[in-house]
């Protein structure tokens, strides 16, 4: 086998792995398998693009950063859309789950009403943008020899790097500030975290906050590698689920781990059996998780 | 009424009767029994595909082209797709409702990619055509063929409805409600809810694939691209806004919902240049799925449906 597939699929498993971390923290947190996750990843690109366009149009022409092909405003726009996606998640549970929650709906409404608000989001942007691909830059670049006979691009290791860094702080964030003990202490049960005087509401906004931030991310990744549709994020959906639970359902290291054994198996499955099977790899993850080890990685038992 | 007006009538409620077939399935498995499917499209595809390829006239150099009765056929389609969906029940039955939600929708992009890569099988992204189509022989007068299938489906949606019916109100259809509203209780009976459970997903598996089977001969050709997730979440919205757990409800929904769909997509051809259509078709999609999500915030019974009661889980 090609040793550059390990490449291809640790990048490809970076992206699952930051998209998995917001589906499995809003799955330990509010309880239920959210289908328009893929959307927030979607959202992320389109905004870096609407912001990168705006900045663009009053700025002008701007130099890349040499040796990456963005530019100083692709980067304020990524930190933009971030933000601007996980108001788009608090915003969505303001109008849609949280009277779902108020009204004690069971998990599976919940999880069809997630279902409806995916196909809505994803027909919305594609009304607004088109089907048509969009990319956020036209520069090429040369991928760089490493060791192994393997190559990267200068951007796919910047995103390698931001990966790593973004994981590191979530998983801080969680495991050392008191507003992460107190999403892991809702987590745990939010009856008796209310009791405690934890603000549940509070926890859940942060949550979406931060898994539609941790999304847009993975919509910038995959716009900057790949390329920027409106289908993009429901594509990944399912590598999202299947390293969420191989992972194990509340365990930030855990949705990064399998993210990237996810992306590693499309990257060896698109060099041996070929690259149109690649999403069907994750079905067979999924299936082969919920069979031997139901709860996962570093899950606990339901 | 001029003939034309009733060919169309005729057209419309026979594609919203084939639409009335996956909702009455989709409602043995979540109006029933609670059990939730997000991969309703890939078991039509089953469906539509097992009879397609069992009874299409035979071809040099190509396989399936049985040139099989169109009754052999939708049996087919009926036991395959029930034993599949079997096989993605026994796998996740017992685990969290959401993850068989997930498997579901898994096993519908696998079924989609099997559809669009097995070339030599399935016809890949062009599909298969010539599938027969009942009542052939008199496809020279529009008026009496377009009668004639929508009796035949109307008769598969009646046929289909007392079984349920009965089915329901029969004891194995109050046990399902049983283990809908408390599990636990339902145990403490002595009832096996997992294949209690098992049971009725299969069931409804089956009635998705005849529904799928039936559809695909009536329209004459089916291809992948007609199976996407907008299928399953036109079958759910039609469910919803019908009612679950009432049959009647299922036949309601799939006809208000596909006359709203028709109507809509006829409104966008009216207000939209030609040039923008395409982009107009997802402003309708997302206008359904508001109303979708509005509707079970709202009205989460639907027209005439029962009161969903069960609990919340623990903890």
């Amino acid at each position: 086998m090609n040793p550059q597939a390990l490449i291809d699929g640790l990048i490809a498993g970076a992206m699952i792995g930051l998209g998995a971390i917001g589906v499995t923290l809003t799955y330990a947190i509010l309880r239920f398998a959210n289908f328009a996750h893929g959307e927030f990843i979607t959202t992320g690109a389109y905004l870096s693009l609407a912001i990168a366009g705006a900045l663009a149009a009053t700025l002008g022409a701007v130099a890349p950063l040499s040796p990456f092909s963005i530019t100083w405003v692709l980067v304020l726009a990524f930190a933009g859309a971030m933000a601007g996606t996980g108001l788009v998640a608090i915003l969505l549970d303001l109008a849609l789950f949280r009277p779902l929650r108020r009204r004690g709906a069971s998990v599976i409404i919940t999880v069809i009403a997630s279902f409806g608000a995916s196909l809505a989001l994803r027909s919305l942007i594609e009304f607004v943008f088109t089907a048509k691909p969009a990319y956020f830059t036209r520069e090429l670049q040369i991928a760089m020899p490493l060791f192994g006979g393997m190559r990267a691009t200068p951007d796919q290791l910047l995103i390698l790097g931001l990966t790593v860094v973004l994981v590191v702080a979530t998983h801080l964030l969680l495991t050392r500030s008191d507003a992460g003990r107190a999403m892991r202490a809702v987590a745990e049960d939010p009856a008796l975290a209310k009791v405690c005087g934890i603000d549940v509401e509070r926890v859940v906004r942060l949550t979406w906050l931060l898994g539609g931030a941790l999304a847009a991310a993975a919509g910038i990744s995959a716009g900057l590698l790949v390329q920027v549709r409106p289908t993009m994020g429901f594509d990944l959906l399912l590598p999202l689920f299947a390293a969420a639970i191989l992972g194990g359902i509340g365990s930030v290291p855990g949705a990064m781990l399998g993210g990237l054994v996810v992306g590693l198996c499309e990257a060896m499955a698109a060099q041996t059996v070929g690259a149109e099977w690649r999403a069907a790899v994750s079905f067979v993850v999924l299936i082969a998780v919920l069979a031997l080890r139901p709860r996962g990685l570093f899950g606990v038992r339901a | 009424m001029d003939a034309s007006l009733i060919a169309y009538l005729a057209f419309f409620l026979t594609v919203a009767l084939s639409y009335a077939v996956l909702t009455l399935g989709l409602n043995v498995q979540w109006g029933l029994t609670g059990v939730f499917n997000v991969g309703v499209a890939g078991f039509v595809l089953a469906g539509a595909y097992t009879s397609a390829l069992l009874t299409t006239p035979p071809v040099e150099g190509a396989p399936g082209g049985l040139g099989l009765p169109i009754a052999a056929g939708w049996l087919a389609a009926a036991v395959l797709t029930g034993a599949l969906s079997l096989g993605v029940g026994i796998l996740t039955m017992r685990l969290r409702s959401d993850y068989l939600a997930i498997a579901t929708f898994g096993f519908a992009v696998v079924i989609h990619l099997a559809a669009l890569n097995l070339e030599g099988l399935t016809g890949g992204p062009f599909g298969i055509s010539f599938i027969p189509r009942p009542f052939a022989s008199l496809a020279g007068n529009g008026l009496a063929f377009g009668l004639a299938n929508l009796a035949l489906m109307a008769a598969l949606v009646a046929a289909l409805w007392l079984v349920l019916e009965r089915l329901k109100r029969a004891p194995w259809g109050r046990v399902l409600r049983a283990i809908r509203e408390d599990e636990d209780a339902a145990r403490s009976l002595g009832k096996n809810a997992v294949r209690f459970r098992l049971q009725a997903f299969a069931l409804g598996g089956a009635v998705m694939g005849l529904g799928g089977a039936a559809s695909a001969h009536f329209i004459g050709f089916i291809a992948p691209q007609n199976y996407l997730p907008i299928l399953t979440f036109q079958v759910w919205a039609m469910l919803i806004v019908g009612g679950s757990g009432s049959n009647l409800g299922a036949v309601l929904g799939a006809v208000l919902v596909w006359g709203i769909w028709a109507a809509s997509g006829a409104a966008v051809d009216l207000a939209f240049p030609p040039g923008a259509q395409a982009r107009a078709a997802s402003l309708q999609i997302v206008l359904i799925g508001v109303s979708l999500c509005a509707i079970l915030l709202a009205r989460p019974r639907g027209l005439v449906g029962q009161r969903f009661r069960r609990k919340p889980p623990q903890g």
